[in-house]
Formats: C-alpha cells, structure tokens, sequence
C-alpha cells in the first residue's frame, strides 16, 4: 500500500463513523417515518396498516396544516432576508470601526448564545399588556397606545420573528465578519489607489467576494425559520401557537399531532411535507447561488 | 374407634395440618409487587408514599412502588408507555382521558364482584359512576372530586367599598361587583381586572356546563354525543361571558400571564377557579381571600366537576390483578378521602363524607356545587376545550359575531366527537 492510499484508508475508518452514526440515528428513522406516514399508526391503536395516501389527504384538507405551513412560509419568507440584509450592515459596520469590534461583537453574539427557551420566556413577558409589559410600559410613556403584540392574531407572530430574528442576527454577523476578514486588504487599497470611492469597493469588491458566505447563510438561514418551534412553543399561551393558530409552525403541528393527539402517522406525514419543502427551497437557493458563486 | 384408627386420624390431621402452613408460609414468603403512576403534584405524591405504607401493612405480601412523571409529559408518557408493554399496574388519570384509554383498549374492566352498581351508587356521587362506565362496565374509580367555584380579594372588595365578606350571589351581581372592581390606567389599559376571564383555564368549564345551562340551554344530549349549544340561550349565555371582555372590559384572556396569576398578584378581584387551588392560594402570604359557591342566574344553579382516577391497566393478571384490586379499594375508602382532603385539598368522591365539612368556609361551596355538578363526558379532551377557547378568542381578538361563532364552534365540537365514535 502506498503512502497515500493509507492516507485516504485511515481518512476512510474515521469519517466511516460519522456516516454510521449518521444512518443508524437519522437515515434509518427518516425512512421509517416515511414507511409509517402511509399507515394509520397511532399510539392508541395497538396495531396498524397500510392505508396509501389517506394521511396526506387527510392533512391537507385540515385548515389548521395549511395555516401552520402558510405561518411557517411567513416566517422563513420575512425572517431569512431582513437577518441577512441586517447582519450584513451591521457587520460592515463592524469591520470599519477601529475599536470595540470585540464588545460590539459579543453583544451581538449573547442573543445567539443564551437558550432559546430563556430568550422566548423574557421577550413574553416584556411583550405583556400593561401594567406588566416592559415594552408597553415604554410605549406608554412616549405617549403612544399600548400594543396587543403576543395577544393578537396580527401581531403574534411578527412579534415572535422579530425575536429570532434577533438571536440569529448574532449567528450571521459573526459569520459575515469572519468572511470580511477573509477578504485581502490589498485588493480594496489597489482599488482605493486607482481612485474608486467607499461605494465603489462595497459594490464591486467586498459584496461580490461575500457572496458564497451570503448564499451559505441564506439556505442556513432558511432551514432555521422553516423549522422554527421553540419560540412559537413558549412564546404562545399553553404552547398552542395561538392566538387562533396565528403563529402555528408546521413543526408545531408535527408535535402536537404527534403527542398530544397520539396520531403519528399524520404527525410522520406532515414531516414529510415539511422535509420535502426544505428540501426544494434549499435546493432553489443552490440552484439560483451557483451560477455566481463561481465567477 | 380403635387406637390405631385414632392415630391414623391423628396423623391425617397433622399432615392436614402440615400441608396448609406450608401453602400459607409459602404465599406468605411469595411478595407481590405492583406499579402505581401518578403525575408529580407534591402534595399527591408525598401522601400517596404515606398511604402505601399504610396499604402495605394492613395487607403483608403486597408492595406497591409509586411512580411519578412531570403533569406535562404525563399523558404523552402513559400513551407511550402502555401499549410497549412497560406501563404501571394501577394508574391515575384525568377522567377526561378515560374514553380515550377505553377505546384504546389499554385499561382493565373492574370486576363486577368487586365494584358493582351498588358500590358506586353507595359511595360515590352520580356523575362519578356515569364518567367511569363505558356500555355498561366499570373501568375507574376515584379518590377526591374537584369543582368551581367563585373567589374573591377581600383587600380589593373593602377598597372598592364592598363588604369584604359579602360575596355576589348571582351573575347580575357579578356583572355590577365586576364593572365596579375593575380599574384602568390613564390611557384606558386595564390595569386590575374586576372578574379574570381565562377561557383557557376554567372558563370554558364555566361556559359549559354552568352558565349554558344557567341562560336555560342543555349544552349535549344525555350521553353527550350531540352538541345542544348553540341555540337562542347558548348564544345569550357565551355573549354573556363574552361581553365581559369586550363591553364591560372587567378582563380578558391572559391578563397579567393568566387568571391564576392575576388573583395570586391581586391584580384580579374576582375568579371562577376550582378546589385544586386552595393550597396554591394558602401558600402566598398577604393574600385575603374569601370562597364562595357559584353565582346562580335566574335561579339555576350549576357547577362542573372534574376529577383524577384509578384504573388498572390490561395485561395485570393474577396475584398482580389481586393485589391492584385491594389497592383500588383502599384508595377509594373514605378513610383516604378524608386524609386526600386533609392534605391535597381536594373533595371526598363520597357523598357521605360532606356532612362533616358543611360549616368549613372554604370547603363547604365546592361540596355544595357537587350537589348540582355536571363532569362533561369528554372524548377529546384538548380538542374539545379548544374549540371553546378559540370561539371566545374569535369574538374578542376578531371582534366576530358571538352567535355565528358558537355556531361554527358547535359545528367543530361535534366533528371531535362523531370523529371518536365513528373509529
């Protein structure tokens, strides 16, 4: 055996674990949900059958499923761009100051790093109607009308985007300054020295060369709002995506139909559909991303 | 007889003898361990390990080992647990999830000989009997009941120049204490609610079963599979519950996070809540309360009673079933009721035991409200607590028309339970 070829051998044995791990805890189940959402399997039957497509029949006539994928479509659609679009200004803002990058930097970073769960419960609370609510307690004293926010079938689900749009701000900035650091100073101070302005060198430098990292966290970015769950779970009273649905995600729905009706089969089906969906729009994103990326 | 025939017989005897000590030291010796699950409630699970110990000495030979999960997972782990074969021998569930766990076929009919019609129309009150039997069998059976009933802040009463210990007695009343209690910022916000409006606590048990049925309506036909509701009187009664909140804006859902909070805070004057709150309601300090039996309307008085309840899983069998049954019993024996009452709060499911508790403050209106309670033969509970919740939200975040939404909501509920039937 040559010296190389041990090489890629050994490369082989420890990346052949990862790929074990990777079948027994998330191939394997993924196909056993996608056997089990053609039957009627429910814990409260003891057994069960093959019944074709009746479950996706039957979810897709529920108006509470087209509602959570409409709501999970909301968010991904508002949620994803204005990260980026934020991330990136911020992190241009960032990378032109002199000093403070490392505290400017962390206190983006904390939403990201703080627990979900910790996040949703805070931002419930300063959300409350008064005489409790931080924020309509600052409303007030501007002299502006107290806002409904989680209590409001309009209002409930901006007001859960908003946060995590907030946590995720800190995950995108520091990405994004990570690939402004990659990108070499000699290039924008070759530009400056042939006389392109600040606007030049952002427009036909920097943005172009952060392009991969855009279109890396755009589909990151993606996945993230199209599975959103624990902040809809703590954010909304009794975790019922409430008011009327109004914040109801797909992956909500999973989980309620899976155990708190029991009804997993239709809770295997409705994964199904939002598997495929992320599927697509990640696969739309690569698509669309590739032929720039790569100039 | 001769001395040898004698001694035959003698011998016959002592073998006799031999032979039935060594049958009762054997089963003596033979110790049979059942499983009981409840879900983690303090108080529950601290006098549940003093009351096997108490089991397990009158009763040698038998051990019981409780076990207890989080109130949150408790229903997703039981539906889990039971048909993998890895369930409890006795278990305790809301009645509300019996017929679903019936149907399922995952809890064991009590056996007539031991639990007959007598026996329930002895010693317990009607509904229990009613809420416990599918086609004519018995599958639980329950320690303490639960109902509601209205309680009030004495410190925001005297401050709004009511008597503090005057309580009002009809909805009228209510109406007229709840619109005098209720207090507002400058810019018009509620900032103390007069009457808490939690549909999604126990208010939808309130709409129910109480103020349906007090406006003249019967929400469901006897055996609860046909949804009565939504005629002239529902709508009047759920209008009634609904202009509170946006009429008289006395409250609204989730004011100051929920109804609970809010009375614990003494930011709500006035809430519909059930017995299960009366230690909640002792542990905070400075807080004056006062309880008192549902207002009555036009007269009708009504309540809606709850409960948690013993069954035996399917599959217990032989020494294990035996013992479970004794177990059963003894939960159910009014000696425990009266410890259940003493330390978790909750009323004796026997009718027998009210007399003593008739001059108890706090006691005495929720066991009046057993007299005329009605425990609602859910089959879906979630679902069905839900449709309620979201038609009092329809009204009040949507601002839709109360009859087009009772409407639609009966419509919805009767879905749930033609569904469940229907299976």
């Amino acid at each position: 055996m040559t010296l190389s070829a041990k090489r890629s051998l050994t490369a082989y044995t420890f990346l052949a674990l990862p790929l074990i791990f990777f079948i027994c805890v998330r191939l394997g189940p993924m196909l056993y949900m996608l056997a089990m959402s053609f039957t009627d399997w429910s814990l409260l039957r003891r057994t069960y059958k093959f019944i074709g497509l009746e479950n996706y029949r039957k979810i897709f006539n529920d108006p509470v499923f087209l509602q959570a994928l409409g709501n999970t479509f909301r968010y991904a659609v508002f949620g994803a761009p204005v990260v980026i679009i934020l991330s990136l200004a911020i992190s241009l803002l960032l990378d032109s100051i002199p000093k403070g990058k490392g505290l400017f930097r962390l206190i983006y970073v904390m939403p990201y790093i703080t627990p979900v769960v910790a996040v949703s419960w805070v931002w419930r609370w300063m959300y409350q109607p008064p005489p409790l609510g931080v924020i309509n307690e600052l409303l007030g004293w501007l002299g502006l009308p107290a806002g409904e926010f989680l209590n409001s079938p309009k209002q409930a689900l901006p007001s859960i985007l908003v946060v995590n749009i907030w946590v995720e701000l800190g995950y995108c900035t520091t990405i994004f300054l990570a690939g402004l650091q990659t990108i070499p100073k000699e290039i924008s101070e070759a530009a400056r020295i042939d006389g392109a302005n600040g606007r030049q060198i952002l427009m036909r430098i920097t943005l172009p060369l952060l392009i991969p990292i855009t279109f890396f966290l755009m589909v990151m970015e993606g996945i993230q709002f199209l599975r959103i769950f624990t902040q809809v779970y703590n954010m909304s009273t009794q975790a019922m995506g409430g008011p009327l649905n109004s914040t109801k995600s797909a992956a909500l729905y999973i989980y309620q139909k899976a155990f708190t009706y029991f009804e997993m089969a239709e809770a295997a089906s409705a994964s199904m559909v939002l598997f495929i969906i992320i599927m697509l729009v990640t696969l739309l994103q690569m698509r669309f991303f590739d032929k720039r990326v790569n100039y | 007889m001769s001395f040898k025939e004698v001694r035959m017989k003698n011998k016959r005897k002592f073998l006799f003898f031999l032979m039935v000590s060594v049958l009762i030291l054997a089963s003596g010796a033979q110790t049979v361990t059942i499983t009981y699950w409840q879900y983690y409630y303090e108080s529950k699970v601290k006098l549940m390990d003093e009351l096997i110990k108490k089991f397990e000495s009158a009763n040698p030979g038998i051990k019981v080992e409780q076990v207890t999960f989080p109130y949150e997972s408790y229903n997703q782990k039981v539906a889990a647990s039971i048909p993998a074969g890895e369930g409890p021998d006795v278990i305790n569930l809301f009645y509300g999830w019996l017929p679903t766990y019936v149907k399922a076929g995952y809890l064991a009919e009590l056996p007539k000989s031991e639990f007959s019609k007598d026996y329930f129309s002895k010693n317990f009150y009607p509904f229990v009997a009613e809420s416990v039997q599918f086609d004519g069998k018995y599958y639980s059976v329950p320690t303490a009941v639960r109902t509601l009933a209205l309680f009030w802040n004495k410190k925001l009463f005297k401050e709004a120049g009511y008597d503090p210990n005057i309580p009002p007695k009809t909805l009228d009343e209510v109406e007229a204490y709840a619109k005098k209690l209720s207090k507002y910022d400058a810019r018009g916000n509620l900032i103390q609610a007069g009457l808490a409006m939690q549909p999604n606590g126990q208010g939808h048990n309130w709409i129910r079963e109480v103020l349906f049925r007090q406006f003249g309506n019967t929400p469901y036909s006897p055996d609860y599979r046909k949804v009565l509701y939504a005629d002239e009187n529902g709508i009047a009664a759920f209008k009634w519950y609904t202009d509170r909140i946006t009429k008289d804006k006395v409250g609204y859902p989730n004011f100051a996070t929920d109804d609970v909070t809010a009375f614990k805070a003494g930011k709500a004057a006035m809430n519909i809540d059930g017995s299960f709150r009366i230690a909640t309601l002792n542990a905070v300090k400075d807080l004056d309360w006062g309880v008192a039996e549902l207002p009555s309307h036009k007269g009708i008085k009504s309540n809606y009673a709850s409960f948690w309840t013993n069954s035996i899983v399917v599959g217990t069998s032989g020494k294990k079933l035996d013992a479970s049954i004794k177990f059963l019993k003894f939960l159910a024996s009014p000696e425990v009721q009266e410890i259940w009452l003493d330390k978790v709060g909750e009323l004796p499911a026997s009718p027998s035991l009210s007399d003593k508790y008739k001059n108890d403050p706090v006691i005495s209106p929720f066991l009046k409200g057993l007299e005329y309670a009605h425990a609602s033969a859910f089959v879906d509970e979630a679902g069905q607590r839900n449709v309620l919740v979201d038609a009092v939200d329809e009204v009040v975040l949507k601002k839709a028309d109360p009859a087009i939404v009772l409407k639609n909501a009966a419509i919805k509920e009767q879905a749930l339970i033609d569904d469940f039937w229907k299976k």
